[in-house]
């Protein structure tokens, strides 16, 4: 083994092999950014207020409470999927009522109970976040989460 | 220590100590409103102690990796550094950006992508301070003997730098932003990473067993290639439900699968490469800390990860504390216990003193590591039980957390030991002087 593999050979081999799969890598990078820009996140424009929606949903760092398609932290539900759960998917006012009335309540304050903080966040902000969020619950996830408890 | 310059690491030493403390504090008070969820609520909600947590442990151990760089690398290449000077402008410029997140997030302005959270003028800061650690650190190895571990060591970091330039990229479309959110995350984890994991490993087994260096660098060669080939496409196990296309779930289970054998190769390496070693190395809690690093490494990232890489698996387990156990224990293997393992073996003659046994030390490994083992083994418990409920079930989130209360509390328990262990090894490289147990009889002398 020692003469086929020598040193000099495993070094050509690692820098060889690594450059193929970096080219293979960037390929299919290309083509998801494609394919999520045409396909799977077609389903609603990405329009300013979604992406001021996802300023707010930034500057607040839910993610280090919530999960958003799976990734973020565990302390509190997913929200990827949180429109569909409300049932407010397609009404875009509904969305904001029913999200107003959350973020207004927080904390909650209940002993014992896991406590999101109050954001102070205007009118126009809360609308834009209930956009960002049924942008996103509109992408195509392959079908993920399983069910519509998140 | 043979040359003056290696005492820069020194500082970076000290510096990522500091945080490791804050880090568990903040990772054991995360752990506390988990079981006491009123703690601090409107003060320091959990998202800002997260950061908190998070951040501190990757700033950390990249002080490490730097550190171990300006420790390795003189003796490696057989010359002094470049500047001691702009290893130190590095390190203030470090230490500035991090007292600046931490005051940030303490006052509410962050960013809000998972571990990239700091304000846009740390990003910065750190890229700056990349450039002149690769600037001081390429002169260094230019100039003198190359050797296999500063070249694997030189690429990972210098590949790690620039994968640095995606956290400046963040698009407004979130499926690309978390496309390339994982440029920076998996392939720092999972690639870059592992190159400068293995370079410290094959450096340590080199000073401490005395295998032929021939020997060594052949094997770190097959490891980081393993790691390369199997980590880039392995990428695909986070393209499988953010909006990606769905060929990533077959690319991404076959090539995070093979992920699992870099490790098993580090842990084999350490284990061969001690067996074979003729060399009694009186530093026995360097020796305990490399080979329980790359042991726990191939538990955490191999088989953990293993665990929940399938797509048909990670549909059910993505995003529960099924992740939670496997990022602690993958972490903690292969960077934390890599990392400790570099300190143990310089602190002595970064200090000036003969290496010794370092008897508390090596309680502070097991306290430590059993923590960290018995955390992840709660967390498992509770991620399978929250997978069946909701995932399967179908109950809602804060329905399936109220039955998991116990397994939090074990969390906490276990924490408090990692916290202790923690403290008792920054202790023991810094206050204890001498040998508390005196050493035995030695066999073989060593070299
Ligand atoms: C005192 C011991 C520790 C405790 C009690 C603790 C607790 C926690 C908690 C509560 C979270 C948040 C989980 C969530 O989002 O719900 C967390 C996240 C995290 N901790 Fe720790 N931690 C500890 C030590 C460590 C150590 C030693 C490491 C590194 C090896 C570490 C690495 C991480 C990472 C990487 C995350 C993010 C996990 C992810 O996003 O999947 N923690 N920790
Ligand atoms: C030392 C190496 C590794 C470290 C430090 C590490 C750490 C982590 C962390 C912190 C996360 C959570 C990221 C988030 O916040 O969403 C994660 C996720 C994941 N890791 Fe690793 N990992 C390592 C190696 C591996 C390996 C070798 C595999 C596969 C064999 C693997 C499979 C996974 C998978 C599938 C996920 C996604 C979990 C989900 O769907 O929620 N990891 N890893
Ligand atoms: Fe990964």
């Amino acid at each position: 083994m020692s003469e086929i593999l020598t040193k000099s050979r495993a070094r050509n081999v690692f820098y060889g092999g690594s450059l193929f799969f970096v080219v293979v890598f960037v390929a299919m990078t290309v083509h998801s950014h494609r394919y999520i820009v045409e396909t799977s996140t077609a389903g609603m424009p990405l329009t300013d207020e979604v992406r001021l929606g996802k300023h707010v949903w930034e500057r607040a760092s839910c993610i280090n409470c919530h999960t958003l398609h799976g990734e973020g932290a565990y302390f509190a539900p997913e929200v990827g999927n949180v429109m569909t759960r409300w049932g407010v998917l397609d009404d875009p006012e509904s969305a904001f009522e029913i999200l107003n009335g959350w973020m207004q309540a927080q904390p909650s304050g209940i002993e014992g109970r896991r406590q999101m903080p109050f954001f102070d966040l205007t009118e126009e902000e809360t609308r834009a976040l209930a956009e960002f969020l049924r942008w996103a619950d509109q992408t195509d996830t392959q079908n993920w989460p399983p069910n519509d408890a998140g | 220590m043979k040359y003056q310059s290696q005492k820069v690491a020194y500082a970076y030493f000290l510096v990522a100590m500091a945080l490791f403390a804050i880090q568990v504090l903040g990772g054991l008070l995360a752990g506390w409103i988990y079981i006491s969820p009123n703690t601090l609520s409107e003060l320091l909600p959990f998202n800002i102690i997260r950061m908190l947590h998070t951040n501190a442990l990757i700033v950390w151990l990249l002080l490490g990796f730097f550190g171990a760089a300006y420790y390795l690398v003189p003796e490696e290449s057989e010359r002094e550094l470049f500047s001691t000077k702009l290893a130190y402008i590095q390190l203030a410029i470090l230490v500035v950006g991090t007292l600046g997140a931490v005051v940030s997030y303490l006052v509410g302005i962050h960013g809000g992508r998972e571990f990239l959270e700091q304000p846009l003028w740390v990003k910065f800061g750190i890229l700056v301070a990349a450039v002149i650690f690769l600037v001081n650190i390429s002169l260094t190895v230019l100039a003198g003997r190359k050797t296999a571990i500063t070249n694997i060591l030189l690429m990972g970091l210098w590949l790690l730098c620039l994968l640095w330039v995606f956290a400046f990229i963040n698009p407004d479309n979130l499926s690309l932003d978390k496309m390339y959110w994982w440029f920076v995350v998996h392939l720092w984890v999972e690639a870059t990473w592992e190159l400068v994991m293995a370079a410290i490993l094959g450096y340590l087994m080199l000073k401490m067993t005395g295998v032929d260096r021939e020997v060594v660098e052949k094997w770190l060669y097959v490891i980081v290639a393993t790691a390369l080939f199997s980590g880039i496409l392995g990428t695909g196990h986070h393209f499988f439900w953010i909006g990606t296309p769905g060929y990533w779930q077959w690319i991404g289970s076959i090539f995070s699968v093979f992920e699992v054998i870099p490790f098993f190769a580090m842990m084999s390496f350490a284990f061969v490469m001690v067996w074979k070693g003729r060399k009694n190395h009186p530093n026995k809690a360097a020796l305990l800390w490399s080979l329980g690093a790359s042991t726990v490494a191939f538990f955490g990232a191999g088989v953990w990860g293993f665990l929940h890489t399938l797509h048909g698996v990670n549909f059910y387990t993505h995003g529960t504390q099924i992740t939670a156990a496997h990022g602690h224990l993958a972490f903690y293997g292969a960077y934390v216990a890599m990392n400790l393992a570099m300190f143990t073996y310089a602190m002595p003659q970064l200090r000036g003193r003969a290496p010794y046994n370092q008897v508390l030390n090596m309680a502070s490994f097991w306290l430590m590591t059993g923590g960290m083992c018995f955390m992840t083994f709660v967390l498992t418990f509770a991620g399978t039980i929250q997978t069946h409920m909701q995932r399967i079930v179908g109950d809602y989130y804060m329905e399936v957390q109220d039955q998991l209360g116990l397994f939090y509390m074990m969390r906490f328990g276990a924490g408090v030991a990692v916290v202790l262990g923690a403290l008792l090894f920054i202790y023991s490289q810094l206050v204890v002087r001498r040998e508390l147990i005196a050493p035995g009889p030695v066999t073989t002398p060593g070299e």
